[in-house]
């Protein structure tokens, strides 16, 4: 979706402004709202993408205007109402008014460890075999759609060249959707600056993002 | 810090002078842990692993052992996720990891303009600047002047490779071995480099830095 979340190439948002010695979190909430995000996520309710999904759907004047971590909280709390872990009236009261429908399976301390150390991986057998060869030139579709796509709006319907071919991942597009994992192949697909932002760009910069197949045309 | 220590006193707290967002963090705490989706002592295990545990130094670690041991520079360039578990880092926002290497003719740096993707086991979790507006705005389309922002200043003719992470993937950046550091343990070599070296908005430290 064209959200606030895709960023590149705007301008004014005024210079980088590293914070010397910068600690991990800044406040007790910031730690909460990182945890709490981790641990639900790993209680089998809903996926990394649904979850992403649902983040850059905030409005945009609402997304623009909140910390990172602000945005971790309200995502969090439209979720919860989303897939029915809590009421509105829940969120108001600050506490339970009925127990969950279904028994919850919560991660527990001593599997945090195992959950950090396996993580998720993405990568899944292939149904076919891949289109595209590594020095393949390709264009990227022009699509919007109003649903998640990874496919950032400063790289759509722009001609690049395949230099990694990842593997078969997880299609965020369908995954966000609840519709399934609906694997694809991945790539890593560089285009020439001047091809992003015109002939006036700087020479020397190349950019790269991973594409799926579906977000690839051949030339 | 158990998820009940606020419950009872939560309407104390409606008066007082916590922010919307404090208050709204406990809300959704109480009701995730008192109905049992979420445990608490799980949530402290996961606080302190990222805050205390997992951060740049494993990766300085993994970039030293690059600059000291050329077979071990050609497994993490060829495959960087086990060639990283090697020295014991793997995991979460760390399962595809590809490692690419800074050299005089080349500068590498690693964005996510849709977000905050950025490789956990090896760094730890993103400072600020590398999740905010300006940083995910201008890498893609101006990375030099970036990099300006950050004190660094590269030669017209290097070529400057952006990586915006839009997948699992996530990359290290394997920073120059700075001058002057022939024979150094891997020790002393993984003091020279930063977290920033590391995401390509900084080069390495030289031994006179560390003087």
């Amino acid at each position: 979706m064209n959200g606030a979340a895709d960023m590149g190439g705007m301008h004014g948002f005024g210079p980088v402004e590293p914070e010397p010695n910068e600690p991990v979190f800044h406040a007790d909430w910031e730690k909460k709202a990182f945890a709490l995000n981790i641990a639900i996520g790993c209680a089998g309710i809903w996926n990394l993408d649904a979850f992403r999904f649902e983040r850059e759907s905030i409005s945009p004047p609402e997304y623009l205007n909140r910390s990172y971590y602000g945005l971790w909280v309200v995502t969090l709390e439209r979720m919860m109402l989303k897939y029915g872990v809590a009421t509105p009236e829940e969120i108001a009261a600050g506490r339970p008014l009925a127990p969950p429908k279904k028994t919850p399976r919560p991660v527990t301390a001593d599997q945090v460890a195992t959950m950090i150390r396996h993580g998720s991986p993405y990568d899944r057998p292939a149904p076919s075999p891949a289109l595209f060869k590594v020095g393949d030139r390709v264009r990227t579709k022009n699509n919007h759609p109003t649903t998640h796509t990874r496919l950032p709006r400063y790289a759509r319907g722009r001609v690049g060249e395949v230099v990694r071919i990842v593997g078969c991942h997880v299609f965020p597009d369908s995954h966000s959707q609840n519709i399934g994992e609906d694997p694809h192949w991945l790539y890593t697909v560089r285009f020439d600056g001047r091809e992003l932002w015109g002939e006036d760009a700087d020479p020397s910069v190349r950019v790269a993002i991973e594409a799926w197949e579906p977000y690839l045309e051949p030339l | 810090m158990s998820g009940h220590d606020h419950h009872d006193h939560h309407h104390d707290h409606d008066h007082s002078e916590l922010s919307e967002t404090q208050l709204r963090v406990r809300a959704l705490e109480t009701v995730l842990t008192e109905k049992g989706y979420v445990d608490p002592a799980a949530l402290d295990v996961l606080i302190e692993t990222y805050e205390k545990k997992v951060g740049p130094r494993n990766g300085a670690r993994v970039v030293a052992k690059a600059w000291a041991d050329p077979a071990y520079r050609e497994r993490l360039l060829k495959n960087g996720t086990p060639a990283i578990a090697e020295v014991g880092y793997a995991g979460r926002q760390g399962e595809h990891i590809v490692a690419v290497e800074n050299t005089p003719k080349r500068h590498n740096m690693v964005v996510c303009t849709l977000c905050s993707c950025y490789p956990w086991p090896v760094l730890g979790l993103p400072p600020v600047w590398y999740k905010a507006a300006p940083y995910r705005a201008r890498a893609v389309n101006d990375p030099r002047g970036v990099l300006a922002d950050f004190g660094v200043a590269l030669p017209q003719d290097t070529e400057i490779r952006v990586w915006d992470s839009t997948a699992e993937l996530r990359y290290l950046v394997i920073p120059m071995r700075p001058a002057g550091t022939e024979g150094w343990s891997e020790e002393k070599l993984a003091e020279l480099v930063t977290r920033d070296s590391m995401i390509g908005t900084g080069l390495a430290k030289s031994p006179a830095d560390l003087k």
